[in-house]
């Protein structure tokens, strides 16, 4: 068992919790994810390591509610135990020889954004980053991200906060200003790291995306993480889940996260109608 | 004296009908009555040279047993199973006897071998039906040996290393210890509450298990051997990595490495879903492309998740199957659709990006290959298409580089298992190694066997060091 050492409401639907888990916490590297499983029965679900305490023997992750079993994550508080909780999994990432990198996180994506970015600045690389979501309320970790950036900018959908466009809107308009990068790192939702890679592509700077296919095992072991990229089969879990964004088929990779859509809306509508419905 | 039986054939095995078992997840043999037992044991001539026991693995006293049950001394039979096999429930439902101990009976030469197999599930099924002792502990000998895996290989040499008296622990990637008798084999073949016996029975032994622990990432072999105190380890990781067919439309949704689709379901209990919260798409036409046991295993879990007509799409003919017979006639009683000497050349997609078809090349058989079997060549312009829900890929597995990558001077072979002596030992000091990680996709008893060797080889090491 795992215990939920605290709980950090960062959106109304973005919760951050940090685990006790030291032998986790002692090998977490950037890069890396955990799987995690509420209690006997549950699914296993990927997320991503926004940040550790080798110290403190912790690991923080930061969700949405978007499903059944994200939901239901929520509900748990601080004192809390998870059944389950594996890792670090995954590759770490490095930026050996860079000098200066762009970080660039949408939504959710901003907290996987963040130990990449602390990793940099530690390194001494100068740190420009962009963070954006479709609200000020659904903003998150701006305050962490500054301390790790030498520049920031902030956007949102509706302009309630910082710029008002999408985050790829500057992205743009940096490339185009002539500014160069050594790297680029986007995260957020698929479609977001497809236009992404796509801009970046013509100014050929290396383009570093994280994957959040489905996972089961998380270990290599079933094959269902499976993504394309420059043509080959990867298993997200084993061999990412950062990829070169400029080489994934990210058409596909959305179309397989479909794959339980309808088994996900009941588990959802089962899950929020509270008991079954069928006595009364 | 007991009475002999001269019957030439085995005592029928109970079993549940096929129209009833194809819809659910039950055991499908159900396991001899004392009458049956003692009726077939009295089968066994109780030869002066054994040569049933050259073919077993862990060489159980197979005569000596049989005689036992003959006797209806169901207690001294498990006893004399257990000194050799410490997971005798498993091994009499999922060994392949009929390649091993039952193969050399004498009796198989006029007839029908005595069922070894079912005597063995018949004594270890009696014990646990009487509640299995605790054994007794052996003094302690104050060192501690890391085993990585939970599956046959590593239970087996966990057991044996606790009964020496070592301090044991065993790490285990998932949630629930058992490896692939947990994730692969399904409940209809192998009921999981007797792996959780069996694994019950390991940690009365006093040996510590410890799930969650995928080793090579939380913890590497040095880490155990340099950090945390162990003065040995055996890696029993098995053969997890899913191959894939390399043709077109792999990634469309719905096909699925044997390995999901068993995991979901078995480890997952998917079939359980919505009570549970991992789902599996089944669809009513399945294809399984492979003739292995996996191959068996999925195809019967599709058709009891509710599939309509399920296929096994095999690139030989029925005589080159590596499936056991046994299980392909189980199979076939449930309604299985055989397509032998058929190969996949592609998968068929709609515009949603799911799984629509198959397209299949009708084959011959040419001249043996490296394998002994008979080539398959695909015959010209022989193609044809299977309309398909679902697609499984169950043609085997390769070594999982996860633990392998992270352990330095460990010395693997061409096809990237781990290199060992007969003994099981690596060219890592302290490190053994056995079951598929070393030989590839194999079987349980095969694992088993492994892990008792290397148990024998890592108590001679540790006595000397």
């Amino acid at each position: 068992m795992f215990k939920i050492l605290e709980r950090k409401d960062l959106a109304p639907s973005i919760k951050q919790f940090v685990i006790d888990a030291p032998l986790v916490a002692k090998k977490a590297q950037p890069g890396q994810f955990v799987i995690l499983r509420i209690k006997e029965g549950g699914e296993r679900i990927p997320l991503t390591i926004a940040d550790f305490d080798r110290e403190k023997g912790t690991i923080t992750i930061v969700f949405q509610e978007v499903g059944k079993t994200t939901k239901e994550l929520g509900t748990l508080k601080a004192g809390d135990y998870l059944a389950d909780f594996v890792g670090p999994l995954g590759e770490p990432v490095d930026f050996p020889n860079h000098k200066k990198v762009l970080g660039i996180g949408g939504g959710l994506g901003v907290a996987p954004l963040y130990p990449k970015l602390k990793l940099l600045k530690q390194k001494g690389i100068e740190v420009t980053s962009i963070i954006g979501a479709r609200n000020a309320d659904l903003l998150i970790m701006e305050d962490e991200v500054r301390a790790v950036s030498d520049r920031m900018f902030v956007c949102t959908d509706d302009g309630s906060k910082g710029r008002h466009g999408f985050v790829t809107v500057v992205l743009k308009e940096l490339l185009e200003q002539g500014e160069k990068f050594d790297e680029i790192i986007i995260i957020g939702p698929p479609v977001l790291m497809k236009i992404g890679a796509e801009i970046t592509k013509p100014y050929g700077i290396p383009t570093m995306v994280s994957l959040n296919p489905i996972m089961v095992d998380g270990t290599g072991m079933c094959g269902c993480c499976r993504v394309t990229v420059g043509g080959e089969i990867k298993f997200a879990c084993v061999d990412g889940p950062a990829f070169d964004g400029h080489k994934v088929d990210f058409d596909e990779l959305i179309k397989r996260l479909q794959t339980y859509r309808e088994e996900e809306k009941m588990a959802l509508a089962r899950h929020e109608g509270g008991s079954c419905k069928c006595h009364q | 004296m007991p009475s002999i039986n001269r019957s030439k054939t085995k005592t029928p095995m109970p079993s549940q009908d096929p129209k009833e078992r194809r819809k659910n997840f039950n055991e499908v043999a159900l396991g001899y009555t004392t009458e049956d037992a003692i009726n077939e044991a009295q089968r066994c001539l109780n030869c002066k040279k054994p040569s049933c026991m050259e073919g077993c693995p862990v060489h159980v006293k197979i005569p000596n047993f049989i005689k036992h049950i003959a006797e209806g001394d169901f207690e001294g039979a498990i006893k004399v199973i257990k000194e050799t096999n410490s997971l005798p429930a498993i091994c009499g439902r999922v060994c392949p006897q009929e390649e091993q101990c039952e193969q050399r009976c004498v009796l198989a030469k006029r007839g029908e071998p005595v069922g070894i197999g079912r005597l063995e599930r018949f004594a270890a099924d009696w014990e646990r039906n009487q509640g299995i002792k605790t054994p007794e502990k052996t003094s302690s000998r104050n060192k501690k040996v890391a085993i990585i895996g939970s599956g046959p290989a590593g239970l087996t040499c966990a057991g044996d290393l606790a009964k020496l008296g070592y301090e044991v622990t065993v790490f285990e990637a998932f949630h629930e210890p058992g490896g692939v008798l947990i994730y692969g084999i399904p409940e209809f073949r192998l009921p999981k509450a007797i792996v959780k016996q069996e694994v019950e029975f390991i940690k009365k032994l006093g040996v510590e298990v410890k799930t969650n622990m995928v080793m090579g990432q939380v913890l590497t072999v040095d880490d155990l051997l340099e950090k945390e105190g162990y003065d040995a380890v055996f890696i029993g990781t098995g053969a997890g990595l899913p191959k894939f067919l390399n043709i077109p439309g792999e990634n469309y949704l719905g096909v699925y490495s044997a390995n999901e689709f068993l995991t979901r379901i078995n480890l997952m209990k998917a079939y359980n879903f919505p009570e549970t919260d991992t789902p599996v798409k089944v669809g009513k036409r399945v294809a399984v492309v492979g003739g292995g046991n996996v191959a068996m295993d999925a195809a019967r879990s599709a058709l009891r998740m509710g599939a309509e007509e399920v296929y096994i799409i095999y690139r030989r003919s029925e005589e080159e199957m590596p499936a056991r017979k046994e299980e392909v006639e189980h199979a076939k009683e449930e309604g299985i659709i055989f397509k032998f000497l058929t190969n996949p050349v592609r998968i068929i997609g709609d515009e949603n990006g799911w799984v629509k078809g198959i397209e299949c090349i009708q084959m011959e058989l040419g001249e043996p290959d490296a394998s002994g079997r008979r080539r398959p060549v695909p015959i010209k312009d022989s193609e044809f298409i299977l309309d398909m829900d679902t697609v499984i890929i169950a043609i085997g597995t390769g070594p999982n580089p996860l633990l392998i990558k992270a352990t330095e001077g460990i010395k693997l072979n061409k096809y990237g298992y781990i290199e060992t002596d007969e003994n099981g030992k690596t060219s890592k000091e302290g490190v053994w190694a056995g079951g598929d990680i070393v030989t590839g996709a194999a079987t349980v008893i095969l694992a088993m066997g492994a892990g008792k060797k290397a148990a024998q080889s890592i108590h001679e090491y540790l006595q000397n060091k």
